[in-house]
């Protein structure tokens, strides 16, 4: 159990059954009167925001979650499919859950599923990929002109700026945390 | 570089300016109550009975405890016959921690005799107006981002015409409900000195503390609050001189703060019979670090302080 004043940002308490986490929180005091917590919270679920005040006699339970190392099987309509590689446990994640980290899936990757009461919920992937560029325009010799960007496509079909001198084939390196190129990988 | 260590050479540095506005906000305190023929005490820190209230934390020290204002010294001298005094010093409260609130932190407070909450406004107001000019703010503030005019005469609007005019609910909803410090809080403050500083004044008699009721209508204490962009900064009021009454309000506050399971101070003996002979007089405690916070534009307190308790 949690007191209010034991609440602070990115704390993830339990609230009717969800997962929240605290993205704001703020101890304000009006003159004479008592303490009170200002908080914004997250759902963990379905990621809807609202901001509650709460007062020092309010008790939080911490909500239940775990990170669990599994491996990407396939997908399955809108289903994706992990598997536990100690118990060959199977889960699976919607395409909500898997928000932008679907972009960046190759067969066999591992990742850390996100657990709320053993009920998956979300992912987080590595921090870097290294992904096949499949589809690119060819480098115009002479274009030379530093910084300058291209779209290419990705073999997850994920569209990405990088480089002019990326050609097709090539493999990259790709931050999944914001999903931007990072460096061109050799071999 | 390890997070724990702090780098007094950026964080200390990067205060440079809001320190030199600290510094000269107090200097023009202490100028303008030389002028009023003020004059400057010290009381001690270290206390032997903080005055029981509902929501306001003591941090021991040794067996007796650090002030949590200096309001029942500050009144025994007033009583003994100093009509007009003003002190700069720090208080003490346990777990009061956020963007507004250091549990050390420095407080102007003053009495004058003879005056009444009204009467404090003006001086407030008079008081803040000579400061800014002497530091050079003279076509108003901006403090993130709002524009606040100091012209006299500032805006003077009552709680429940605050309440009124803010919130969704009325002032006496709110305290049937018990939710007068949250609504406050979300719907009234953010709305106070905006344009100009505005004094919120005419509070509910329980939360009047040591304020004394209005003569002609009993569930008002007169008590005020000043507020400069959505800000509060200080608390003033009517002093209560009834020594019954007075003694009445601690049992009560002691009871409540019994039944949250705090410990009981002893009652402050010596400040009740030192009632007998208080003049009619008002007093107000202004925090100094918000009002630096004010004049130097930054959106916390930890920002005009050289060290906060994280940073030693």
């Amino acid at each position: 159990m949690y007191t209010a004043s034991e609440l602070k940002k990115g704390l993830r308490i339990k609230i009717d059954n969800d997962p929240y986490i605290l993205t704001e929180f703020n101890f304000v005091k009006p003159g004479k009167g008592q303490a009170l917590y200002r908080c914004k919270l997250k759902n963990m679920v379905n990621g809807n925001q609202f901001e509650r005040t709460f007062r020092s006699v309010d008790t939080f339970e911490p909500a239940d979650l775990r990170e669990k190392k599994m491996q990407y099987l396939y997908k399955e309509g809108d289903k994706y499919c992990f598997m536990d590689n100690e118990t060959y446990e199977q889960i699976y994640l919607t395409e909500a859950q898997m928000g932008d980290a679907k972009n960046f899936l190759i067969d066999n990757i591992e990742a850390e599923i996100l657990l709320f009461e053993d009920r998956p919920i979300g992912i987080s992937l590595p921090n870097f990929v290294d992904l096949v560029v499949t589809e690119a325009e060819p480098w115009a010799k002479g274009d030379t002109v530093s910084g300058a960007t291209k779209p290419v496509k990705v073999q997850t079909g994920y569209t990405i700026l990088v480089p002019t001198f990326i050609d097709e084939g090539e493999k990259i390196r790709i931050d999944t945390r914001t999903g931007e190129y990072l460096t061109r990988v050799k071999g | 570089m390890d997070k724990s260590i702090p780098d007094d050479k950026f964080i200390l540095a990067r205060k440079a300016e809001a320190l030199r506005i600290r510094a000269g906000l107090i200097q023009s305190i202490r100028l303008y109550f030389i002028n009023q023929k003020f004059l400057e005490i010290e009381t001690p820190v270290r206390i032997p009975a903080p005055a029981p209230e509902e929501h306001i934390e003591a941090l021991p020290s040794g067996n007796w405890f650090l002030q949590t204002s200096p309001e029942l010294c500050m009144k025994r001298l007033l009583a003994a016959g100093y009509p007009q005094i003003f002190q700069i010093s720090k208080s003490f409260r346990a777990g009061e921690r956020g963007k507004l609130h250091l549990p050390e932190f420095t407080m102007l407070e003053w009495y004058a005799a003879g005056f009444d909450y009204r009467e404090l406004m003006n001086q407030c107001e008079e008081m803040i107006i000579a400061v800014a000019r002497h530091l050079d703010f003279v076509n108003g503030i901006v403090w993130q981002g709002k524009q606040i005019k100091l012209a006299s005469p500032w805006e003077r609007i009552t709680v429940s015409e605050a309440f009124e005019k803010y919130a969704p609910v009325t002032l006496t909803e709110v305290l049937n409900q018990d939710k007068f410090d949250e609504i406050l809080v979300e719907y009234v403050e953010p709305n106070l000195g905006i344009v100009r500083p505005a004094f919120l004044y005419d509070y509910p008699a329980e939360l009047g503390a040591l304020a004394r009721l209005k003569a002609d209508d009993h569930k008002v204490a007169e008590r005020f609050e000043l507020y400069i962009g959505g800000l509060e900064l200080a608390n003033g009021f009517s002093e209560l001189t009834d020594t019954q009454e007075q003694r009445q309000r601690f049992m009560e506050a002691q009871k409540l703060r019994a039944q949250k399971g705090y410990a009981a101070y002893p009652i402050p003996e010596k400040f009740l019979l030192s009632l007998e002979n208080l003049p009619a007089s008002a007093g107000i405690a202004l925090g100094i670090d918000r009002l630096a916070m004010i004049f130097a534009d930054t959106c916390s307190i930890d920002d005009v302080v050289t060290f906060t308790p994280e940073s030693l």
